[in-house]
């Protein structure tokens, strides 16, 4: 389970999340909404434990970011924005690299990495330098590195972002597939991905919590029976504030 | 964060030295590397010339040539990570920033030990040619090691102030310089108008070149050695610190 409790961040004079707190239980696939600079990726790489909170608290797995990042870290797999890696290295030693990290040995090891590579399609491209690769095929190793210690915890900003509408639909049905028991967060712009894969969303708007529901809840909200509209009425209430 | 762990270090230095080897970076800098070296010990040292069967002129040029070489080793050790956005995956992963540092500064370090190794047929033809003091020449293969690693420890750190690996080298020359010549008026001067004398002096006993110089005599003296441990130490320290104020920009 992940606990954020009263989650605030500032930048200087900027508040970029502020007071957010809400619970993800096992099973549940959280579509993580909001305008650009609402605050979505700050909020990721808090629980992630790449930047400290300016107040609040963080659980991941009853573990705290804050207290025991090694363990919480041990649990999630993240994918950052942009998908970023090490451009000078093979898709294959960059899986290595982090197979190392993630301390997977042995037959396991070997069984995980092939797991990925079969997952994500990355046999044709697994012996070239990351640099060379299309940006769709950067977006998949990035997500290989992310699930290949099969972590309980799964924190994917822009998971579909650069991917060809097949790709998508894959991407969509891999993440639909691990969905049982792990907890994932994605963050996206594309509003019908929420609605295809989420089984629950949450819109933020200048880092303040608007919208806690299910996706159909959102929907029947709407006259127009369109998430955009939602979105659109939400966050726009949410900068009037 | 407090759990420390070697073998996190040795995935980390092992992925740093591997991405050396998968660009021309580390075959150019060795080959200038060895090419220098050896042009300034046979012709401005006169290596034959001065008909002494020692490594000094050897030596003695190399506190110049790191202060060219080893930034531009250092200078993306951490730059480019903030750069391309890998800071964030790498911070994200279960190591902690000790670990990241010191895996990345020994990677550098061992790099630039290979590099030093392979002036290896210099010390064969002082052999050959003479009877040299071989004691002397290994003190001074050490003494100049730690040197490259304070000069390291200091890149490292400007690297992770600046996503810029143009300014990371600059900075780095710069302050290298000024901590090769503490000891010297021109570093002095800038101090003497203004700061007491206890700065001053502690300024001037900082100097690179006067802790070198006395190992590569052979004079192996604790002090010197830790002189060199605390000047890393201290500027990995730094490096750490600096990296945790600005990995969010």
């Amino acid at each position: 389970m992940i606990e954020i409790s009263n989650l605030v961040k500032k930048f200087g004079l900027l508040t970029a999340v502020d007071n957010l707190s809400f619970k993800v239980e096992p099973g549940e696939v959280l579509g993580f909404l909001g305008p650009n600079g609402a605050g979505k990726s700050t909020t990721m790489k808090m629980v992630t434990g790449f930047l400290a909170p300016s107040s609040g608290t963080i659980s991941v797995c009853g573990h705290p970011v804050e207290g025991d990042a090694r363990a919480a870290k041990q649990h999630i797999g993240y994918l950052p924005e942009g998908a970023p890696s090490y451009g000078e290295m093979t898709a294959q030693q960059f899986l290595a690299f982090i197979a190392n990290v993630r301390q997977l040995t042995g037959q396991q090891r070997k069984d995980r990495i092939d797991t990925v590579i079969q997952q994500l399609h990355l046999e044709k491209v697994i012996n070239r330098p990351i640099d060379t690769l299309s940006k769709g095929f950067k977006r998949r190793v990035g997500l290989a590195q992310a699930i290949l210690h099969d972590p309980q915890v799964l924190i994917l900003d822009e998971p579909t972002d650069g991917l060809d509408p097949n790709q998508k639909y894959e991407v969509r049905e891999l993440i639909k597939g691990m969905a049982q028991d792990k907890i994932i967060i994605i963050s996206t712009h594309i509003l019908e991905e929420v609605d295809v894969i989420c089984s629950r969303a949450i819109i933020i708007a200048n880092g303040r919590m608007q919208v806690d529901d299910t996706p159909q809840a959102l929907l029947a909200q709407s006259p127009s029976g369109r998430l955009d509209d939602v979105f659109r009425q939400v966050t726009a209430v949410g900068n009037l504030s | 964060m407090s759990n420390f762990s070697i073998s996190n270090v040795s995935v980390i230095f092992k992925r740093e030295l591997q991405s050396y080897f998968a660009t021309p970076v580390a075959y150019v800098f060795i080959v200038i590397f060895l090419v220098l070296s050896g042009a300034m010990t046979f012709n401005l040292g006169g290596f034959y010339e001065r008909g002494q069967a020692d490594l000094a002129p050897f030596f003695n040029f190399h506190p110049w040539l790191y202060l060219f070489l080893v930034p531009a080793i250092s200078m993306r050790l951490w730059a480019e990570e903030r750069k391309s956005g890998s800071i964030e995956l790498l911070l994200t992963l279960p190591i902690t920033m000790l670990e990241a540092v010191l895996g990345k500064f020994l990677a550098a370090w061992l790099f630039t030990a290979a590099a030093l190794a392979l002036t290896f047929p210099l010390w064969i033809t002082v052999n050959y040619l003479g009877d040299p003091d071989n004691g002397v020449i290994l003190a001074a293969y050490i003494g100049s090691l730690l040197m490259a690693g304070g000069f390291l420890a200091i890149g490292a750190c400007i690297s992770a102030t600046t996503k810029n690996q143009v300014i990371a080298f600059i900075i780095s020359v710069v302050i290298c310089f000024a901590f090769l010549l503490s000891g010297f008026p021109i570093v002095l001067d800038f101090f003497r108008g203004w700061a007491p004398q206890l700065l001053v002096d502690a300024i001037a006993s900082l100097s690179f070149l006067t802790h070198y110089a006395s190992i590569s005599k052979g004079v192996i003296d604790v002090r010197d050695l830790i002189y060199f441990a605390t000047l890393i130490g201290a500027w990995l320290y730094a490096n750490a610190v600096i990296i945790e104020m600005k990995k969010a920009s």
